[in-house]
């Protein structure tokens, strides 16, 4: 069995009283994609806010290819090879589409102290943003500033910009979040083709997408991991079903 | 072509040549007190300039930049007063100062953020005043004359009115052409990012804070430099020039020309200082007109003068 | 021996003065989000009014009392006319628009008082000392100043932990929408936070007055050390602002007594004279350093969780 891209091991997270996250452990393969599904206040987002280092766990361990990255700050797991999408809207809103993708491939392109050249004639950069924003279909929009873009854009565009970066994991938090029926399916779409080229971490309330996409999902309820493993099994797991059909119900269409 | 030709360049450019040959309408009418207004509001455009570098596109509200006018200026005095008068010694060591105090500070105040970054920045400004009032050696509160200007070997005669008009103007015109180059370059496109969105660019992996330091260090330095031309201007300097209010001053320029445009800190300081000239000739009360007014202009006046001619052009 | 006691309790006196400044910009900008830089010229025209007030009436409580109403009015007032408009805004434009306020205020002064300052002085049962301890000699003024801060500190703890206006405080502090839909006057609310705000400047200002000279721009000075408190003592929280004020009044006025003796003891005569003065100014924003450097949240913040 290879050595996981990503591990979990253990990881607590209190705030205040209430334990967010509760002894979290879960590996990723390299190539997996892996979806990360719970109730609404599971404790997805502070998860994956630990995961990319907006938030230090209390205790535990992450590791990435084997190194130890759960104290490092957050602007360096980026260069280490973590790339994440948020799930409210993250952008440059001032700047255009193509500056967004831009500034992620200059951040990894050497320092950004250089104070004479004008950086948006840096035509690698601008060739590795435009390759980005092809791959999720925005090309056409990229001299748009992101204030005008539709909601649907911009999630595909924090994709190209996670995407800017050449990760090696990438972390989706509810991509979906908000999209209608046509933009869903092009995510998904697009999504699949991706998977195929960088491990995918995906926090996603939307079931259709998650079990067509996943090869195996973490189920997470009260911070806790009550089940994890191929789609098949989840499924057809009762403390699953009782976790989301029961008390809470999960989204399975869109309105 | 065409659309260059809007209401905001066109304004834009005649300031500049207005600004160009104005000593040659003050040789012919006559008019020198025009000459030292203007040469104060040049001055004063670099320094808004600074700090629009820091507030327009740094997003950082800094309420302590005439901390820098006084470091600059206090540099040029106590070096004077200690016998060297040498400006290619002075001004250097303004800059250096100025450059040391906003590592300090910056270093330490950037470990806040919004209105905590605002009176920290007040706070060690003042600290500033406080502890040039207490150099009684060299004026304390009475401030510090300097009986003798700048020299630079006979290059230029910073006595003689125009050529030291000129040289304040270049001053400006190189700050801002400075300005410009860095805002667009990598650095300039990474503080402007880290204005619109922290979150987004730490994820992408820029250390926000190390971006920021050497942005407030570059324009606490240039206003330094125009710290080492006011007190030469004034061939004075005392405490008052690190008074917060002169601090206040220096932001409405900014606001009221229009943040993170590259002119506008110009426009603000020749509409700021003007109207300042021109209200306290009316009266002596003139705050009790400004007061108000600033507070209309916070309230309505978005983006500031340029941000009104932008408007206007796009109509 | 003397002297310590006495410079500690002037720095007590001094604390208590600053908390009752910074209680007031915490709670306005902790419940309006609005930072208020007029706070001070607030401080100063309580100064003003109780000077004149007690020239009028006579009487120096009576001239107090009137000064205190007076400079709530005008807190309301102000709130009302002017800055209400600016809630919600950028914290930048309150700064911009206070500063404009400041500048207003201080021509105003000038043109109703002139430009040199007044004099409040005290009535003779406030200029008795008090022994506090066998052989040693207090102010009784002085002594005031501290009961009656102690006293407001008090009643604000009781105002904002125990009673409904108190909750209503603390809820609008976290969520002003909620307090709105629940049917509150928010206006209302806002108004008479700010009219406190302004009443626990003008008292600081009043009581200051008689110890200090009553002039134009001595607001200005102290909101900078007010600023400087609610930096160290912590975001949002008063209980963090009153011991961070005690804290700042003590490292002041000590620093500013013992410090030239101290610098005398270990560096010449001329270098000590030279540096003292300079460096007692700066203690403090020594102290705002340090704990900038290693809380950069304040000493004691309040927990929002």
């Amino acid at each position: 069995m290879a050595e996981p891209l990503l591990r979990v091991e253990k990881l607590v997270r209190r705030f205040g009283g209430i334990l967010a996250t509760d002894n979290v452990s879960l590996d990723v393969a390299r190539g997996e994609l892996h979806a990360i599904i719970g109730p609404n206040g599971a404790g997805k987002t502070t998860l994956i806010s630990q995961l990319t280092g907006q938030l230090l766990p209390d205790a535990g361990t992450i590791e990435l290819a084997g190194t130890d990255i759960t104290y490092v700050p957050a602007y360096r797991r980026s260069a280490l090879g973590l790339a994440r999408s948020f799930q409210i809207t993250c952008l440059l809103l001032d700047f255009t589409a193509l500056d967004n993708v831009a500034l992620a491939a200059q951040a990894h392109d050497g320092h950004s102290f250089r104070f004479w050249g004008n950086a948006r004639n840096e035509s690698n950069l601008r060739r590795i943003a435009r390759a980005a924003l092809d791959r999720v279909g925005l090309a056409a929009r990229a001299d748009t500033v992101v204030s005008r873009l539709s909601h649907g854009e911009q999630r595909e565009l924090e994709l190209a910009v996670a995407l800017a970066t050449s990760p090696q994991v990438l972390l989706l938090d509810e991509p979906m979040a908000g999209l209608g029926i046509t933009e869903s399916a092009r995510m998904v779409k697009l999504l699949q083709e991706l998977r195929r080229e960088v491990t995918i971490v995906l926090v996603e309330h939307d079931m259709d997408a998650v079990f067509a996409l996943a090869d195996r999902i973490s189920v997470l309820v009260y911070g806790r991991i009550i089940a994890s493993g191929a789609p098949s099994a989840i499924r057809n797991n009762d403390e699953v079903k009782r976790a989301y059909l029961g008390e809470q119900h999960a989204v399975t269409r869109h309105v | 072509m065409k659309d260059k030709l809007n209401a905001r360049n066109v304004t834009v450019a005649l300031v500049l040549a207005g600004l160009l040959l104005l000593p040659l309408y003050t040789s012919i009418s006559g008019n020198i007190f025009a000459l030292t207004l203007f040469t104060r509001i040049v001055i004063f455009a670099l320094a808004a300039s600074s700090l629009n570098l820091i507030m327009g596109y740094g997003g950082m509200m800094s309420f302590g930049h005439a901390a820098y006018l006084g470091i600059g200026g206090y540099a040029v005095g106590i070096l004077a007063s200690e016998g060297i008068g040498s400006g290619f010694i002075q001004w250097p060591v303004a800059l250096l100062a100025s450059a040391l105090f906003a590592l300090v500070i910056g270093a330490l105040s950037l470990r806040t953020r919004g209105v905590y970054f605002i009176m920290i920045t007040l706070a060690f400004a003042q600290m500033a005043y406080y502890v040039a009032s207490g150099l009684s050696r060299y004026g304390g509160d009475d401030g510090l004359t300097i009986y003798k200007r700048s020299t630079f070997d006979g290059l230029i005669n910073l006595s003689n009115r125009v050529p030291f008009y000129y040289l304040c103007l270049a001053c400006l015109l190189g700050g801002i052409y400075l300005i410009w180059r860095i805002v667009n370059s990598r650095f300039g496109l990474v503080v402007q990012g880290l204005r619109s969105n922290e979150q987004r660019m730490q994820a992408i992996g820029f250390p926000a804070t190390r971006y920021r330091l050497v942005c407030f260090v570059i324009s606490g330095t240039l206003c330094g430099l125009a710290g080492a031309l006011l007190a030469n201007n004034t061939d004075f300097v005392s405490p008052a020039s690190m008074y917060w209010t002169r601090s206040g001053d220096l932001m409405v320029m900014v606001i009221l020309g229009g943040m993170g445009s590259l002119f506008g800190p110009v426009i603000g300081a020749i509409v700021y200082l003007m109207l300042e000239e021109f209200l306290s000739q009316v009266t002596e009360y003139w705050a009790l007109i400004m007061g108000p007014l600033l507070l209309l202009i916070v309230l309505f006046g978005r983006g500031g003068i340029v941000g009104v001619l932008g408007r206007s052009s796009r109509g | 021996m003397l002297l310590v006691v006495e410079q500690f309790l002037n720095g007590l006196q001094f604390g208590l003065l600053l908390f009752l400044l910074a209680a007031g910009l915490t709670l306005v900008f902790g419940i309006m989000d609005f930072v208020n830089l007029a706070h001070g010229s607030l401080y100063m025209m309580g100064a003003y009014f109780a000077a004149t007030f007690v020239a009028w009436t006579g009487n120096f409580v009576l001239g107090v009392i009137l000064a205190l109403g007076a400079t709530l009015l005008l807190g309301i007032v102000l709130e009302f006319v002017a800055l209400r408009h600016f809630y919600g805004r950028d914290h930048l434009d309150h700064v911009l628009a206070t500063f404009g306020l400041i500048l207003f205020f201080n021509d105003a002064v000038r043109l109703i008082w002139g430009p040199a300052g007044l004099a409040l002085p005290l009535p003779g049962w406030l200029t008795v000392p008090i022994q506090i301890m066998p052989g040693i000699f207090y102010p009784s003024y002085r002594l005031a100043i501290i009961v009656v801060s102690l006293a407001v500190a008090a009643f604000l703890y009781v105002l904002v932990m125990r009673t409904r206006i108190g909750m209503l405080i603390r809820a609008g502090a976290s969520n002003r929408e909620m307090i709105g839909a629940l049917g509150i006057n928010i206006k209302l609310l806002y108004t008479l936070v700010f009219g406190l705000g302004a009443a626990l400047a003008g008292l600081a200002g009043l009581m200051q007055a008689p110890i200090l000279t009553v002039q134009i721009g001595m607001g200005e000075n102290i909101l900078i050390l007010a600023f400087v408190v609610i930096v160290i003592g912590g975001i949002g929280s008063i209980r963090g602002a009153f011991l961070a004020a005690i804290l700042v009044g003590l490292i002041d006025t000590l620093g500013r007594a013992f410090l030239p003796d101290l610098l005398r003891q270990m560096l010449s005569s001329a270098a000590a004279s030279t540096a003292a003065p300079a460096l007692s100014s700066m203690l403090i924003y020594l102290l705002m350093a340090m704990v900038l450097v290693v809380r950069p949240e304040g000493l004691f913040p309040a927990n929002r969780r």
